[in-house]
């Protein structure tokens, strides 16, 4: 397996940096940074110890045993990224990133969020470092995830709603790219997921990497080899590539990466972008991409605002065609099951975006020997999540959630 | 010659600037397009950069972000957007530049951009999202078929920026005068020549000024130290303030207005 990217940032032909020439210096200046200060050791002590003592890691392998035992197949290990501090891997990322910017002496940190988990994690970590901090949000995830904008006010944010496109996750990244445009000598931008031009797909990876290290070390302790399959959930890809990476050497582990196909791929109202994209140019990366014939970027959609994106990591791109991993999906139905099942079974509310992964792993795991071992990312909690559930199952939890807006 | 670099060396020999409006195919619609390409060529231009609009133009402010929107909400294609080149082309020799994003260039294809574009009579195609860095995708394409690959650079652009676009660019250079988006802010004229100067010396091709420029005093000022002086989101914002039949005059007359203050910039 070579080592990618290469130097301009390709994995194979995707990748790469498509950005306007003003973010050039920006980029080949972050580039400069992230090489030099990642593998020094203060660095990495500084983020050992922030992940020790503030994010709560390392977080458990739990073996999901009723579950394993309802399905009579393979045994079902769960990577608990839900019980990070801020309830989902993205802050392995976004601690990483912001004492890059401390260290950069950038003194303002912009990000885009979608459900709002990448932006309540920035936000936290904002808040820890003292920084000033702005999120872009699409005014339509604005209005359906109503706490998390809550959320990063109470932690000092300040939340731009984005009422260009289609009002949601990829309307906020252009915007956050035309503020880090007009103020990109003092600003850093933390981008959440292993998008956006180099050398952030090959950063967040890094930084997120934590977790497949983990969970390595973890199952060869506690089961004394490596598991059969590793599944994830891919939006942009920011938990799978976390899990997959590490294990990437391991001829005999299977991966599985897990799409969104919403109402279904046929219908054309999914997020699908490996399993029904065609190749194009999103966000500062050549990778697979939801668009029609002549190239303009169509909307996604999953019951999952964190999956509800219309590209994907340029790495899983990649990984796609070069067979490492299978990429499939699971629609919208299937992912309330499971997040259904997952709480009545086993105690745990997973995220809509990691019940995609357990949904997966339901359908596999019967199909495998008892000795075998699944390994799923439970990326993050469902709390989040609720109202959209609850409305999806038809059930009111309030008289009229807008009217409360 | 090509087209681009004559009209160049014609201003050079006239020592004026060239005043090259920026228009955005398909807003509000491609019949409005081709009267205002029209009024353009009426007014003088001497060239002009004819918008292909992106769901996603991650680049520009919120006029041109807008003017996009309405002209994909028309149904503008890449296609119709060449066909209408083509007819222009019927009775004028002002070059035509294609300005846009990479994902409408590449889904199109390179090699078929490049072959239909010159035989619809572009002159050359400029790339936002696309740096000297990611120009294999379509610059190889776009030589071969005689086309020239305008690239841009920025107020943050260091020397090895300006090297790396010297390498790559033909026709001429495209200054962004701020470090912001399309129309966002007034340029400093003084921070721009020095600039120039210094981007003029190193790549050995004329220099084109935009972005933020709003009005004719400015555009004077700029056509002043600039090759030429380009100007987009300061017209397409007439389609919002003169909708409907209003639109053409008052373009018309402000299109008349930007050329005759570059042209009489130096004199």
């Amino acid at each position: 397996m070579p080592r990618l990217p290469d130097r301009h940032g390709h994995f194979g032909p995707y990748g790469g940096r498509y950005v306007s020439e003003t973010l050039m210096p920006a980029l080949l200046e972050l580039e400069r940074a992230y090489n030099r200060l990642h593998k020094e050791a203060r660095f990495k002590r500084d983020l050992r110890e922030l992940h020790e003592r503030y994010t709560g890691r390392p977080t458990p392998l739990y073996f999901a045993e009723r579950i394993t035992r309802t399905l009579g197949g393979a045994r079902i290990y769960l990577k608990r990224e839900d019980l990070c501090h801020t309830g989902a891997h993205k802050i392995n990322n976004t601690l990483g990133q912001i004492l890059l910017a401390k260290r950069m002496g950038k003194t303002r940190i912009i990000a885009e969020t979608g459900a709002g988990q990448h932006g309540v994690a920035t936000a936290t970590a904002a808040a820890l470092f003292g920084f000033e901090c702005e999120v872009y949000m699409g005014s339509e995830d604005v209005r359906r995830q109503a706490l998390n904008v809550f959320r990063m006010k109470l932690l000092g944010a300040t939340v731009h709603p984005v009422d260009s496109g289609s009002r949601t996750l990829k309307d906020a990244l252009n915007e956050a790219m035309r503020d880090w445009i007009t103020n990109v000598r003092d600003t850093f931008y933390i981008i959440g997921s292993v998008a956006g031009p180099h050398p952030y797909p090959m950063m967040v990876r890094d930084f997120q990497s934590v977790i497949g290290r983990e969970a390595r070390r973890q199952i060869r302790h506690v089961a004394g080899r490596l598991p059969d399959v590793l599944i994830a959930c891919v939006g942009g890809g920011s938990n799978a590539i976390g899990l997959f990476h590490p294990f990437l050497g391991d001829r005999a582990v299977r991966m599985i990466g897990v799409e969104a196909a919403g109402h279904g791929v046929a219908t054309g109202r999914h997020a699908a972008s490996l399993t029904a994209g065609h190749v194009g140019v999103l966000h500062g990366n050549k990778t697979y991409l939801l668009q029609s014939e002549t190239g303009q970027v169509q909307i996604a959609h999953s019951i999952s605002a964190g999956l509800d994106y219309p590209a994907v990591g340029p790495e899983h791109s990649y990984l796609k065609d070069s067979g490492r991993v299978a990429y499939e999906t699971v629609g919208d139905e299937d992912a309330v099951a499971a997040l259904r099942m997952l709480a009545e079974q086993e105690g745990i509310i997973a995220a809509l975006e990691s019940s995609h992964a357990v949904a997966a792993a339901i359908r596999v795991a019967p199909t495998l020997p008892r000795r075998a071992i699944v390994l799923v990312n439970l990326s993050g909690r469902g709390d989040k999540d609720m109202e959209t559930v609850a409305e999806y199952l038809g059930i009111r939890l309030r008289d009229s959630g807008e009217e409360r807006a | 010659m090509s087209r681009i670099a004559e009209t160049f060396a014609r201003l050079q020999a006239e020592k004026r600037a060239g005043f090259i409006p920026f228009l955005m195919a398909g807003d509000p619609d491609l019949g409005v397009t081709r009267e205002l390409l029209r009024a353009a060529f009426d007014a003088g231009a001497d060239l002009v950069e004819l918008g292909v609009p992106f769901s996603d133009p991650m680049a520009d402010g919120p006029v041109l972000q807008r003017s996009a929107e309405r002209a994909l909400a028309a149904g503008t294609t890449l296609t119709g957007v060449l066909e209408l080149v083509a007819e222009a082309r019927r009775d004028s020799r002002v070059p035509i530049v294609l300005f846009g994003y990479a994902n409408p260039f590449l889904r199109y294809g390179a090699e078929r951009l490049a072959r239909d574009a010159a035989t619809s009579g572009v002159d050359g195609v400029l790339c936002v999202d696309i740096p000297p860095e990611e120009a294999d995708d379509l610059e190889p394409a776009l030589a071969a078929a005689g086309l020239d690959m305008i690239f841009l650079l920025a107020p943050t652009s260091d020397r090895s920026r300006v090297e790396a676009v010297r390498a790559r660019a033909r026709g001429f250079v495209y200054y962004v005068s701020i470090t912001g988006t399309t129309g966002a802010a007034a340029p400093d004229s003084a921070a721009v020549a020095a600039m120039i100067d210094h981007v003029r010396a190193r790549v050995r091709l004329p220099v084109g000024v935009g972005f933020g420029i709003t009005e004719p005093a400015q555009a004077a000022t700029l056509g002043r130290v600039a090759d030429a002086v380009i100007v987009g989101s300061a017209v397409m914002r007439l389609v919002e303030e003169h909708p409907g039949a209003a639109f053409l005059p008052v373009a018309r007359a402000f299109l008349r207005s930007l050329a005759d203050a570059v042209h009489a910039a130096r004199v």
